[in-house]
């Protein structure tokens, strides 16, 4: 396939991800708004009132009732799609695990936000890591272009039959989602060739084959269907892999299972999900011009965690900070527990872990700084001061 | 609003041969009012049908893994959500119409108990009826959440003795009344709004065929005796249908285009609230010397509703 014209834009993420909803057209879309993920919805829904999609928009009272009619329209036979945020995706989580459990590929742009209380409305990933036992796929991006691509990629992802799983594409609330980024769009026409046509497995309007969809499922079989599910999750890696692969020959964009920067040769690692990996680049490459050997690891797909090749990537750094913009309270960040499992394997470098930016609080290049110093001393000494550690915090 | 309803006899003989879409060997309780509610529905209609269903008896009771009584496409996804589950179903059914990848006509009808319906069900099932949904929602009222043993609901009768408003010394049984949710429903303004009783058959397949047949959402409140949690012999179910509707406790009426129409007013026949509470022990408290009051009170309560709904079907008399 030759590299596709592309058309360069400058945009908000929600923008981004809206125009990538237009070109996948959903069949429906159940939402709700919630501040910061509306964009994606408003933008949306003048597609539709101008009649630029097949979808058919449910306007539901709650996003309880989004995630419900997702898994009723899913069920039916059909692509849905949804977004939301924080509180939003908390009501949901109920639904969550049921839409996951019934094997439907509902795609969810999840615009991250903090958690209440105290109620908040800016951006961090404590929505996100509180849908990580949900067993939905989870992709992380870093800028509008990254959100538009994996949205894009996303259905390839949930509804390959080894998979049937639902995925959520997360980006930072208000970082991305309300900021103009340049980037780049691609052809309706390609969009549509890209993602093909719904394949329905067993769906619910099919009248002439009666099925009974969420039976009650008792100690004697609801392991088997919960081992089944475990499975269709160690299958995705490879879809993502192979679906990536054919997006890059498209587009030119490369995506792997997570982005290295400056990593291979690394003593000092970073690893940061989302947006603050740009930041983090930045005062890197100000380092390695200073002479310190920093690198980054940013996670793209979080569920599954592809904990062997991250494992490998990190061996061989001498000191790693994991940084975490969501805390497990009292355990340690829901991302310093991967990288720590994905290390188990390897005795080399010694981990700590910094809360950052809770709250939509900014992470500056100063603040990097203080990271990037504090990891390089510990690469010397290979002595930790604290193991877990707020920082951009009054003390 | 409405389309016309055939006007097809519907007798004894010509329902005996239609098929059964529920199943014999689901695992109701002998006696359930709910499954004899769930046959007159479903043999009331001639279309295709795709069902929804809360959590609930209805729900664990016909479709326990790998077996299930329904011969017709359904669906169980959780218990507060079967009017937003069945929105979806029925959204992506005309959304496939629409774009021409669907070809047949199909009704859609979501079951609920009067937990999933009235409680933690009545906010999704009052966005899926403001929203106009092409929905016949048909709650089976059994007066409690009975699947999990008989704890009150919103449901649930004044003075009726629960496992969680049990009658004790101080405390007589449920001191609240029962919502109203078939007016409820009706001030949402739905296309078609009713309740109906098993032991009427007649009157509850006619009402089955006109929500199914009118343009737009509709609401059947059905009672469906329980005779575990009201503690009565496993044949009473159908008798207290009818004591329910005699004693005006549960009034056979509907609501369409704004006009409110009793099906069936006993007129000098309306029995005494007590001649139905007598026969089931959840009311057993409310016979004991000294508890005249409450008796009288339940009655006012009764009385007072008909006598309300008479004049909502006098006023809209046009």
């Amino acid at each position: 396939m030759a590299i596709t014209t592309t058309k360069t834009v400058a945009v908000t993420g929600n923008q981004a991800v809206a125009e990538a909803f237009r070109q996948l057209n959903p069949d429906v879309m159940p939402a709700y708004p919630i501040t910061p993920s509306t964009g994606i919805m408003e933008s949306f829904t003048k597609f539709v009132s101008d009649g630029k999609v097949d979808t058919e928009t449910i306007l539901v009272e709650s996003e309880h009732s989004a995630m419900s009619a997702c898994i009723g329209a899913a069920a039916a036979g059909g692509r849905v799609a949804t977004a939301t945020s924080s509180q939003g995706m908390a009501l949901m989580w109920e639904m969550l695990h049921i839409a996951s459990g019934y094997r439907l590929p509902i795609l969810m742009a999840l615009v991250n936000r903090a958690l209440s209380a105290p109620l908040n409305i800016h951006g961090d990933h404590s929505d996100g890591m509180g849908m990580r036992d949900c067993s939905w796929i989870q992709l992380f991006c870093e800028n509008a272009q990254e959100a538009y691509d994996n949205t894009i990629m996303a259905y390839r992802i949930a509804e390959h039959k080894d998979v049937r799983l639902p995925i959520a594409v997360n980006m930072d609330g208000f970082i991305i989602s309300h900021s103009i980024e340049s980037m780049q769009y691609i052809t309706d026409e390609d969009v549509k060739k890209f993602v093909g046509e719904y394949l329905a497995i067993d769906p619910l309007l099919d009248i002439e084959n009666p099925k009974s969809i969420g039976a009650l499922v008792l100690p004697d079989y609801y392991m088997e269907h919960k081992r089944a599910q475990h499975q269709a999750m160690l299958n995705v890696k490879k879809v993502v892999q192979d679906v990536s692969a054919e997006f890059a020959k498209m587009t030119g964009r490369k995506y792997e299972l997570f982005e290295t920067y400056r990593l291979e040769d690394a003593e000092v690692a970073i690893v940061a999900l989302n947006s603050a990996a740009g930041t983090i680049k930045d005062e890197i490459d100000r380092y390695r011009e200073k002479g310190v050997k920093a690198g980054l690891l940013k996670p793209r797909m979080f569920r599954p965690f592809p904990h062997e090749e991250v494992g490998g990537a990190l061996k061989n750094a001498k000191a790693i900070c994991v940084m975490d913009r969501a805390d497990s309270y009292g355990s340690y960040g829901p991302l310093f527990m991967e990288i720590a499992s994905a290390l188990a394997p390897f005795r080399g470098p010694v981990l700590f872990n910094k809360i950052y930016g809770l709250g939509g609080r900014d992470l500056m290049p100063l603040d990097v700084d203080q990271v990037i110093d504090e990891t390089a001393e510990v690469a010397k000494t290979g002595k930790v001061k604290m193991l877990k550690e707020y920082i951009t915090v009054r003390s | 609003m409405s389309a016309p309803i055939e006007e097809k006899p519907m007798t004894l003989k010509s329902l005996s041969h239609k098929s059964d879409i529920l199943s014999g060997g689901h695992r109701m309780c002998s006696g359930c009012g709910a499954p004899t509610v769930v046959r007159q529905v479903m043999l009331a209609i001639d279309e295709p049908v795709v069902i929804a269903n809360a959590t609930g008896c209805l729900e664990v009771s016909t479709c326990l893994f790998p077996y299930t009584a329904w011969r017709v496409p359904w669906m169980h996804s959780a218990f507060e959500n079967a009017a937003a589950t069945a929105s979806g179903i029925e959204t992506m059914y005309r959304s496939l119409r629409k774009q021409g990848k669907l070809k047949k006509n199909m009704k859609f009808i979501a079951f609920g108990g009067d937990g999933g319906t009235y409680d933690i069900g009545f906010q999704a099932l009052s966005g899926a009826m403001e929203r106009g949904h092409q929905l016949l929602y048909i709650c089976y009222d059994n007066g409690a959440y009975m699947n999990t043993g008989i704890q009150r609901s919103s449901a649930t009768p004044f003075g009726a003795d629960t496992t969680t408003c049990p009658v004790g010394s101080k405390v007589p049984g449920k001191p609240q009344r029962r919502k109203d949710l078939t007016r409820i429903m009706a001030a949402h303004n739905v296309a078609y709004a009713a309740q109906a009783s098993p032991h009427n058959w007649k009157d509850l397949m006619t009402k089955v065929k006109k929500g199914l047949a009118t343009n737009g959402p509709a609401y059947m409140g059905i009672m469906a005796p329980c005779n575990r949690g009201w503690r009565t012999q496993t044949n009473d179910s159908i008798q207290l249908s009818r004591l329910a509707v005699d004693t005006c406790y549960w009034p056979l009426y509907e609501v369409q285009n704004g006009k409110w129409t009793i099906n069936y007013d006993p007129k000098d026949k309306k029995k005494p609230l007590a001649e139905w509470l007598k026969p089931q022990g959840r009311f057993k408290h409310l016979f004991a010397p000294g508890c005249e009051g409450l008796l009288d009170q339940f009655q006012q309560m009764v009385d007072g509703d008909w006598e309300s709904l008479k004049k909502l079907q006098e006023m809209s008399k046009s």
